[in-house]
């Protein structure tokens, strides 16, 4: 068994002296584990830094086995952002996000979704908006998808608010009773296109990018982390308070 | 039936350094072997060490250091500048950082980096016990020696922020970064060409 495709380097843990298991998400295969013999050595770490994008190799003499990994480096993503505070959240965030992906299914959306955020990583006020877009698919992938097509109260008007407790779209109309308990949809987040940052509309406020990582963030911890017994990540906080530090 | 060649005391012992970083079975066999054959020379005072060690050192309440003096003898130093507080990953960076003799200050082991995939959180790294450290010593530099990796600068960067908001006037550092003593640039990684760019001088 071997496959060879783009990967994007999410973690590595070692094994034996020299050796590292790494993890990646594999643009056709999805999150797929292997052992990198010598990732442990000077010239190795550099390119197995999460959120670097490489050529993945890798070779079993039978699928469900472990397995080899060879790597490659295409674009050293990582090493770009080292000092930049934020954007090293963004990725710590979006390699803890990919992490939850059951192993070994496909999954080329994610990776697109991924890919384009690695691509934003230069530009604070793009990135934290597909992050959160791509929560929103993420949480739908896991089986847990929020409903922001229509008002769970049968209201109409836009759709400002959504529900904690069913992930469903409220109106401002039939949300304002309940406002303080529900949770904001930013304009950018809804299916209808209505939001901006989509197409030629202009960048989300950083306020609403704050409030859709929030809102992912909420149910990501609900319906995975907690019935998994892990902790949240805590760059969301930080990420969430450098937007509203820089809305102010 | 195949009957074991070595006792199960020796086999205990083998098991054990097989453990060690480095050794292996066949190699802790040898180290074993070897260790028997020179008695009085070797395993009886490595034996006699070990159970010292055991005995004597622990893990520094102040720095994180290991040592057989509590707080160990680095904090307690007084030629050492009470003021500069580096912090570092590892025990291993702390005594590399002594080897090379760069630091004359204090130091600080995190004993590990930030990671969200094996939910290392700020608390499990004793970053709250840091900060109460530095306003406690009224320190006016803390260098932020962590690894040049994405979860090591993560790490500075979130100690950096908490201190910024804790002791504004704290002078935050960080080691330079780019080409190694007898590095050539053809052999350089993108990363560390790029790094070395930024911070010419």
């Amino acid at each position: 068994m071997d496959w060879k495709e783009t990967a994007i380097i999410l973690g590595t843990w070692p094994h034996g002296e020299r050796g590292v298991i790494v993890e990646v998400l594999a643009q056709n295969r999805g999150r797929w584990r292997g052992r990198v013999p010598g990732g442990a050595s000077r010239k190795a770490r550099p390119l197995l830094q999460p959120g670097n994008i490489v050529q993945a190799d890798w070779r079993a003499r039978l699928e469900d086995q472990l397995g080899m990994m060879r790597i490659e480096l295409i674009d050293g993503i990582a090493g770009r952002h080292l000092a930049d505070p934020f954007a090293l959240d963004g990725l710590a965030l979006l390699v803890a996000d990919l992490h939850l992906l059951p192993e070994r299914e496909p999954e080329p959306a994610m990776f697109r979704a991924a890919r384009t955020v690695l691509d934003h990583l230069g530009e604070p006020t793009i990135w934290p908006a597909l992050l959160a877009r791509l929560e929103l698919a993420l949480l739908a992938t896991l089986g847990f998808g929020l409903d922001l097509s229509r008002c769970a109260a049968g209201g109409s008007g836009p759709l400002v608010w959504v529900s904690p407790k069913s992930g469903r779209a409220v109106s401002e109309e039939a949300g304002r009773p309940y406002a303080d308990k529900l949770l904001p949809l930013p304009a950018f987040l809804r299916p209808d296109g209505q939001g901006e940052g989509q197409g030629n509309r202009p960048v989300p406020a950083a306020r609403d990018q704050a409030d859709a990582l929030r809102l992912t963030g909420f149910f990501l911890k609900r319906h995975v982390l907690t019935p998994r017994g892990l902790k949240e990540p805590h760059a969301r906080d930080r990420i969430i308070r450098r937007l509203k530090e820089r809305d102010t | 039936m195949s009957r074991t060649p070595v006792s199960p005391e020796i086999e205990r012992i083998i098991q054990l350094l097989a453990r060690l970083p480095g050794l292996g079975p066949r190699s802790a066999r040898r180290v074993t072997l070897h260790l028997l054959k020179n008695r009085q020379v070797l395993l009886d005072p490595l034996a006699r060490a070990l159970a010292q060690a055991m005995e004597t050192i622990s893990t520094c309440p102040e720095c994180g250091n290991l040592d057989t003096e509590r707080p160990c003898s680095l904090c307690t130093d007084p030629r050492r500048a009470q003021d500069v507080l580096c912090v570092v990953a590892d025990v291993a960076d702390l005594w590399a950082l002594e080897r090379a003799g760069v630091h004359s200050g204090l130091y600080h082991v995190l004993g590990g980096v930030l990671s969200p995939i094996d939910g290392t959180t700020p608390e499990d790294l004793g970053i709250p016990t840091l900060l109460e450290r530095a306003r406690r010593l009224a320190v006016k530099e803390v260098i932020l020696a962590l690894p040049a990796t994405v979860e090591g600068q993560t790490t500075a960067h979130y100690i950096a922020d908490a201190l910024r908001a804790a002791l504004p006037d704290v002078k935050l550092t960080r080691p330079a970064q780019g080409m190694p003593v007898g590095g050539e640039l053809d052999y350089l990684d993108e990363n560390t060409l790029r790094a070395a760019f930024q911070d010419r001088r």
